[in-house]
C-alpha cells in the first residue's frame, strides 16, 4: 500500500470503521452504565438555592477554595490542553468543511494562524501534565499503563495534524494520512477508555450534585 | 474462593448502580482527590488518594458490568479480588476514611467517591474484613442497645442528676409531645451537660419534650460499619419509639454520624418515608432563635471557632444555624480557614474513633486541625458533634495544646436568660 492508497483508504473505509465503532461503542457503553438505575431516595429533601444537578456540572468546571494552589499544573494544564483542544478540532477550517461534507453542519473558522499557536500550546500542556503525571508521586502512583495509553493516542492526531499543515518530517499525503488514521484510533479506543469521561462526567457530576442538592448542600 | 468473600463480592455486585458505575468511568487519575484528604495531605502517602481506596470494587464493576471486562474475565485476563486483598484494603477502607466526602466536593468529574466507599464498607463488612472495634460497637449497639454499653438505668440515673441540678423535671415516654430528644452514648457518658441544656432550652421556649425508654441512643454504628441490615435494625427502634409516642419532630443530638443515620438514610433503609420529623438539634435551636424563644443574656468574649462536623455541614447542610448560634453568645468568633463546607475532618469520624487500629494515624493526621486552629488563635473550640469533641480534645491534649472544646447546645444553655 502506498501513501495514496492508505489516504484513500483512511479516508473511505477507515473512517466509516471508525465512526461505526465509536457511535455503536458509545451507545452500548452509555446503556451499561446508566441501565445500573439507582434507588429513589426516600428522606424528606432541604432545598437550598445553588444546589442542584445542573450547578454541579456548571460549578465543577472550576477549582474549588485552596486547590488551585495545590495542584496548579492539574488546573491550568488541564484547562488550557482541554480548551486548546476544541479550538483545534472544531475550530480548524478543513475540520469544519470535513464536518459538513459529513453532517451539513458548519461554522466559522478561526486563521489558521491562532489555530496554529493553539495547537503548539495544546501540545505543550499535554507535555508539560504528562510530566506532571511521571513527576507527582500521587498521580505515578494511580497512573497505569492506560494513563499513558490514552494520553498517546489523544497526543498523536494533534502532533501529526500540525506536521501535516506545516509539512514537516514527511511527505504531506503520507502526514495527512498518519493524521487522519490517529484520529480513528482515538475514536475506536475513545468509548472503551478513560476517554470515555468526555460523556460520563455530566453525569457523574449531576448525580453527585442533585444527591447532595437533596440534602441542601451546593456541591 | 471463601463463603464469606463470595458473600461480600455478592454484596458488591448488588451496590453498584449508575452513579457508582458513572463515577468510575469518569475517573481520569488526576489525583486531585487526595488533595483533599487530611490522610494524604497530612502523610504524603499516596495509597491514601481516596479513589485508590475503591479499586477492588472498581474491578468488581469492570468485570461484572461492562463487555470488555466480562470478555477479560472469561479468557483469565483479569485478577479476581481475593481476601487477602481485602484485608490489605482494610487500613484504605476503614482507618484512613472519616467518610468526611472532602473528596467527593473537589472531585472534577463530579465523583462522590465517599457515597462508593460507603457502599464499599457493605461488601468488606459482609466478608469479614471490618475491623474489631467497629464490630465491637455494633454488637453491643444491637444487643444492648448503644455502641459504649449505656443501658437505660445509665440514662435514668442521669435524668435524675440533671433533675437534682437544674430542678427541672425530665420527661420520658411522654405521649403527644412535640419533640424526642435524642442522645448519644458520648453524651450520657462523658457530656452529661447535654441533657442539662436541652432541658433549660426547652422550658424557656415553652415546648413539650420527650426521652423515649426504648430509643435514647442515636448513634448508628452500622451505618459506620456497612451493614444495612443492621444499621435498619437501630434506625427502626427509634421510628418505632417516636411513632408510639406520636411525636411531632424528632431531634437528633450533637453527633454527626447519627444525623447522617436517622436524617438521610433511615427512610431509605425501613424502605419509607418517616410520619414524623428530624431536625438536628442545631436546626432546633435556631428556629427557636427564628421565632424569638430563644433569648440569651452576655457574651464570651474569648476567641472562639466552631467545628463544621463533617456530616452536619459537608453532608447534612446544617451550616448558617451555627453561625447564627454562635454571634448570639460570643464577641470574638472567628472563622478557621476552609470553614463550612469545606472543613477539614477532626479525623475520627465514620467509625475511626472506634477503630484502635487507626489511632496513631488519627493522631498524625490531626496536624491539619492544629494549624488551623494556630492560624485563628482561637482560645476555645465549638463544635456540634459529641464525637469530634472526644476526637478534638485527644488531639489537642496529645499536641499539648492548652484549648477547651465545648458543645455549641451546651454554650447556648450557658447564656439562657433567666425566666421572668
Amino acid at each position: 500500500m502506498n501513501e495514496v492508497e492508505l489516504l484513500n483508504w483512511v479516508r473511505g473505509p477507515g473512517l466509516n470503521i471508525a465512526i461505526g465503532i465509536f457511535l455503536l461503542g458509545t451507545i452500548w457503553r452509555l446503556f451499561e452504565i446508566y441501565s445500573l438505575g439507582r434507588k429513589k431516595d426516600l428522606s424528606a429533601p432541604r432545598h437550598t438555592a445553588g444546589a442542584s444537578g445542573w450547578n454541579t456540572i456548571a460549578r465543577r468546571s472550576l477549582a474549588p477554595p485552596g486547590m488551585l494552589k495545590r495542584s496548579p499544573i492539574s488546573y491550568i494544564g488541564g484547562y488550557v490542553f482541554h480548551v486548546g483542544l476544541a479550538i483545534v478540532v472544531f475550530l480548524f477550517a478543513p475540520h469544519i468543511e470535513l464536518i459538513e461534507n459529513l453532517f451539513g453542519l458548519s461554522w466559522p473558522a478561526l486563521p489558521s494562524q491562532v489555530v496554529d499557536l493553539a495547537t503548539v500550546v495544546t501540545l505543550a500542556a499535554m507535555v508539560l501534565v504528562l510530566v506532571d503525571r511521571i513527576n507527582k508521586p500521587v498521580k505515578r502512583y494511580l497512573s497505569t499503563v492506560e494513563d499513558y495509553f490514552t494520553w498517546a493516542v489523544t497526543f498523536l492526531p494533534v502532533l501529526t495534524g500540525y506536521m501535516a499543515v506545516k509539512h514537516l518530517l514527511l511527505p504531506y499525503t503520507t502526514m495527512l494520512a498518519l493524521h487522519i488514521l490517529s484520529v480513528e484510533i482515538l475514536l475506536v479506543v475513545l468509548p472503551f477508555t478513560k476517554l470515555f469521561h468526555v460523556f460520563t462526567l455530566f453525569m457523574s457530576r449531576w448525580y453527585n450534585g442533585q444527591a447532595n442538592a437533596h440534602k441542601g448542600v451546593p456541591v | 474462593m471463601s463463603a464469606s468473600l463470595d458473600k461480600g463480592v455478592a454484596v458488591l455486585k448488588e451496590m453498584i448502580d449508575a452513579p457508582i458505575a458513572s463515577y468510575f468511568e469518569s475517573c481520569v487519575h488526576c489525583g486531585l482527590c487526595a488533595e483533599a484528604c487530611l490522610f494524604y495531605t497530612e502523610t504524603g502517602d499516596p495509597k491514601y488518594t481516596p479513589i485508590h481506596k475503591l479499586e477492588p470494587l472498581r474491578r468488581i464493576y469492570e468485570q461484572e458490568y461492562t463487555l470488555l471486562g466480562r470478555l477479560a474475565k472469561l479468557v483469565g485476563l483479569s485478577k479476581p479480588v481475593t481476601d487477602d486483598e481485602l484485608e490489605a484494603w482494610k487500613e484504605l477502607v476503614y482507618n484512613s476514611c472519616t467518610l468526611c466526602a472532602r473528596c467527593s466536593l473537589v472531585c472534577p468529574v463530579g465523583n462522590d467517591i465517599v457515597y462508593m466507599v460507603r457502599k464499599f464498607r457493605e461488601g468488606m463488612a459482609v466478608s469479614g474484613h471490618a475491623p474489631d472495634g467497629l464490630i465491637g460497637a455494633v454488637t453491643r449497639t444491637i444487643e444492648i442497645g448503644s455502641p459504649m454499653g449505656v443501658k437505660l438505668p445509665a440514662v435514668q440515673a442521669q435524668m435524675k442528676h440533671v433533675q437534682d441540678e437544674t430542678g427541672i423535671e425530665i420527661p420520658m415516654d411522654k405521649e403527644g409531645a412535640e419533640y424526642m430528644v435524642m442522645l448519644s452514648s458520648m453524651e450520657i457518658m462523658n457530656f452529661p451537660e447535654y441533657l442539662g441544656a436541652i432541658a433549660k432550652i426547652m422550658k424557656q421556649a415553652g415546648k413539650t419534650w420527650t426521652l423515649c425508654s426504648t430509643a435514647f441512643e442515636a448513634t448508628n454504628a452500622g451505618i459506620q460499619i456497612g451493614v444495612s441490615d443492621l444499621a435498619k435494625v437501630i434506625v427502626n427502634r427509634i421510628v418505632e419509639g417516636a411513632e408510639r409516642l406520636k411525636v411531632k419532630t424528632v431531634i437528633s443530638p450533637e453527633c454527626g454520624h447519627a444525623y447522617t443515620a436517622l436524617r438521610w438514610d433511615g427512610a431509605n433503609l425501613i424502605g419509607r418515608p418517616y410520619t414524623f420529623k428530624v431536625l438536628h438539634i442545631l436546626e432546633v435551636l435556631d428556629e427557636f432563635r427564628s421565632q424569638g424563644l430563644l433569648k440569651t443574656e452576655g457574651f464570651e468574649t474569648t476567641r472562639m471557632t466552631f467545628h463544621d462536623p463533617c456530616q452536619l455541614g459537608r453532608r447534612g447542610g446544617v451550616v448558617e444555624q451555627p453561625r447564627n448560634l454562635m454571634n448570639m453568645v460570643t464577641k470574638d468568633f472567628v472563622e478557621m480557614d476552609d470553614p463550612g463546607k469545606y472543613n477539614w475532618c477532626c479525623g475520627g469520624g465514620g467509625g475511626v474513633s472506634a477503630n484502635e487500629e487507626a489511632e496513631e494515624l488519627r493522631l498524625e493526621v490531626f496536624k491539619i486541625k492544629k494549624r488551623q486552629l494556630e492560624n485563628v488563635g482561637a482560645k476555645t473550640m465549638v463544635t456540634a458533634c459529641a464525637n469530634c469533641r472526644i476526637v478534638l480534645e485527644e488531639g489537642l491534649e496529645h499536641y499539648q495544646m492548652d484549648i477547651p472544646v465545648v458543645g455549641l447546645t451546651e454554650l447556648i444553655a450557658e447564656h439562657l436568660a433567666p425566666d421572668k
